[in-house]
């Protein structure tokens, strides 16, 4: 199992980064450890900014460094970054066009039993509402590093939503194949297409094994690009398909579900399954007890899967 | 300066005209903010002809309703074309909106949700420091706009890093839409809620006087190892009685028989200041 967390890669990338180039700035509201920043703050601190716990002036702040030049990185956990400091992404981020790369790390349930306050299950709905906002999601350590390396060569404000915990590798290291704003195909099949983002590509992954051992044939897209959806490579994916199974770490509403059926209805209409969290705090638990008990792990995707293509 | 004084009364009509053409904008905040705009524009060090210049000084409007105003500044200074701006203010698919936009030329960030310019500002001033370079960095907000949460965190952020690069300016008209600031949400003694945030404070008795101001943005670029803000006391609607001090105008369009009383308010105003200016003579200039 792979102890290294998404968020320590991104600290990693950004410090290689920060090494070349000084306009890389890191912002955070007393969340260095939080997200793993702790070496950054040390190693660079001339490129660093404490803002303390003002989530809103985090970002506007970062805002107004970008516009000065800075490639700014505003990182705090995601359920604030998102929610709290909403419209600050939206006007000073966005809609002033300024190159702040917001990080929302600890997403979704990555906090289990500290409650609805530390959970994003918001954060892909409300950022993809915003025009000009990018949504990404990575599924590894691996992606991550591919992801952020794409990020610093970039102008565009950016969403990026990292989980807490070390997660299970879903790539090789030496083969991560990453095309930016291009869904990742990691396996192929006939009967069922499973699209997932972030944290549940590895279960989608694995429930394309299960399904296998069944008779069933699933292929098993990433797209770790919410925004802009990689529409066209997911329609290539779903082709011949009878099913399409959605699986995110969100609410039902407004996520990677929402965005794939507008897809898949719009263009080639079959029937989609969206797997997401209720639209209702989550029951307590670590993330993977939580994961299990909405169906979101392996078996609950795979069981998901049988038993719509038996319906 | 006595040139800038006067000229602050022909804005003013600029301002008006902008309003009455566009169908609507904030009178009374244009009004009360003038000499504040045309002051730090006739000091700060930018230029229509490099408005990219990384050296330059940077403005960001956080009252952004207040768009007539800069936009008649911008265009005295030469970013913009008045008459462009008068004819397509408002108008189906303009690029001249209610407030500010940073694809015009001249202005550094989108506003008109308030509480966000000083907090931009305190980036701005932090990037400053970091690359070394000696612009100066100021933001302009109303003072009923001082109720927004994220302002005080600026504030608190700016006092911390000791910003001495940047200056804030505060509209003190004691009007917003509803009415008295102090009855709808009050400052008290914001000269002493500035300062426990350690920023340097200066009271400007009259904002609408660009000699004071001037000589207090002087103070703020001699003061170091702090951010400095200027509590400016305006008058809103300043130009013409039909409107100073009435918080009814804070965003009233005027009538045809109203535009006209005002623009003679306003070169009456203009000709007493001239005679005033020039009896007080060598000490305007």
């Amino acid at each position: 199992m792979n102890k290294i967390a998404n968020r320590a890669v991104m600290c990693e990338v950004l410090k290689e980064a920060a090494a070349k180039d000084r306009d890389v700035v890191v912002l955070c509201s007393d969340s260095r450890g939080s997200a793993s920043l702790t070496s950054f703050a040390e190693e660079y601190p001339a490129q660093f900014v404490e803002i303390g716990i003002a989530e809103q002036n985090l970002v506007s702040v970062a805002a107004g460094l970008a516009s000065c030049g800075k490639k700014a990185f505003a990182v705090s956990p995601a359920s604030f970054i998102s929610t709290r400091s909403y419209e600050q992404c939206k006007v000073d981020c966005a809609y002033s066009n300024t190159n702040v790369k917001l990080v929302g790390i600890s997403g979704g349930v990555s906090y289990g039993a500290l409650g609805m306050t530390h959970h994003s299950a918001q954060d892909i709905a409300a950022m993809s509402a915003i025009p000009g906002m990018r949504v990404y999601l990575p599924s590894d350590r691996h992606q991550t590093r591919k992801l952020f390396e794409a990020l610093l060569q970039d102008q565009q404000t950016a969403y990026i939503r990292l989980g807490r915990n070390p997660v299970e590798d879903v790539y090789e290291e030496n083969c991560v194949p990453f095309e930016m704003n291009k869904a990742t195909e990691i396996a192929q099949g006939s009967d069922v297409l499973i699209v997932a983002c972030g944290e549940m590509v590895k279960p989608a992954k694995e429930a394309a094994e299960l399904l296998a051992k069944q008779g069933v044939s699933a292929g098993v897209l990433d797209m770790y690009c919410i925004k802009p959806l990689d529409a066209e490579g997911l329609l290539k994916a779903a082709a011949g398909k009878k099913l399409v199974v959605s699986v995110e770490e969100h609410a039902p509403f407004g996520g990677l579900g929402s965005m794939v059926a507008q897809v898949i209805s719009a263009n080639d209409p079959k029937r989609v399954i969206n797997l997401a969290l209720p639209d209702a705090p989550v029951i307590t638990g670590t993330s993977q007890e939580v994961f299990h008990h909405y169906g979101l792990d392996a078996e609950g995707i795979a069981k998901t899967v049988s038993q719509a293509l038996e319906g | 300066m006595n040139a800038l004084a006067l000229k602050a009364y022909d804005l003013r009509q600029d301002v008006l005209d902008i309003i009455v053409a566009g169908g609507g904008g904030h009178i009374g905040g244009d009004m009360s903010s003038m000499e504040i705009m045309l002051t730090l524009y006739h000091r700060m060090n930018v230029d229509p002809q490099q408005p990219k210049d990384p050296n330059r000084d940077r403005f960001v409007l956080s009252k952004g309703h207040c768009v007539e105003t800069l936009y008649a500044v911008l265009a005295d200074k030469g970013f913009l074309d008045i008459e462009e701006v008068k004819a397509q203010f408002s108008r189906f698919g303009s690029e001249y909106i209610g407030h500010p936009h940073n694809t015009l030329p001249g202005i550094e960030m989108n506003s008109g949700s308030l509480g966000h310019g000083l907090s931009v500002c305190v980036g701005m001033a932090l990037a400053g420091r970091m690359d070394q370079r000696p612009y100066r960095v100021y933001t302009l907000m109303g003072d009923g706009e001082l109720a927004e949460g994220s302002i005080w965190e600026a504030l608190m952020a700016a006092g911390h890093y000791g910003l001495d690069n940047l200056c804030a300016v505060i509209d003190r008209n004691h009007l917003q839409i509803s009415g008295n600031t102090e009855e709808v949400m009050g400052h008290h003694d914001l000269h002493a809620r500035f300062a426990a945030f350690d920023w340097h404070v200066i009271d400007v008795a009259d904002g609408n006087d660009v000699d004071q101001l001037e000589a207090a943005f002087q103070e703020a670029e001699r003061t170091k190892g702090k951010p400095t803000i200027l509590i400016a006391n305006t008058v809103k609607g300043k130009g013409s009685p039909l409107m100073e001090n009435k918080a009814s105008w804070h965003h009233h369009l005027p009538n045809q028989a109203e535009y006209e009383q005002i623009s003679r308010d306003l070169k009456a105003r203009k000709a007493e200041l001239a005679e005033a200016l020039a009896k007080g003579g060598a000490a305007h200039e």
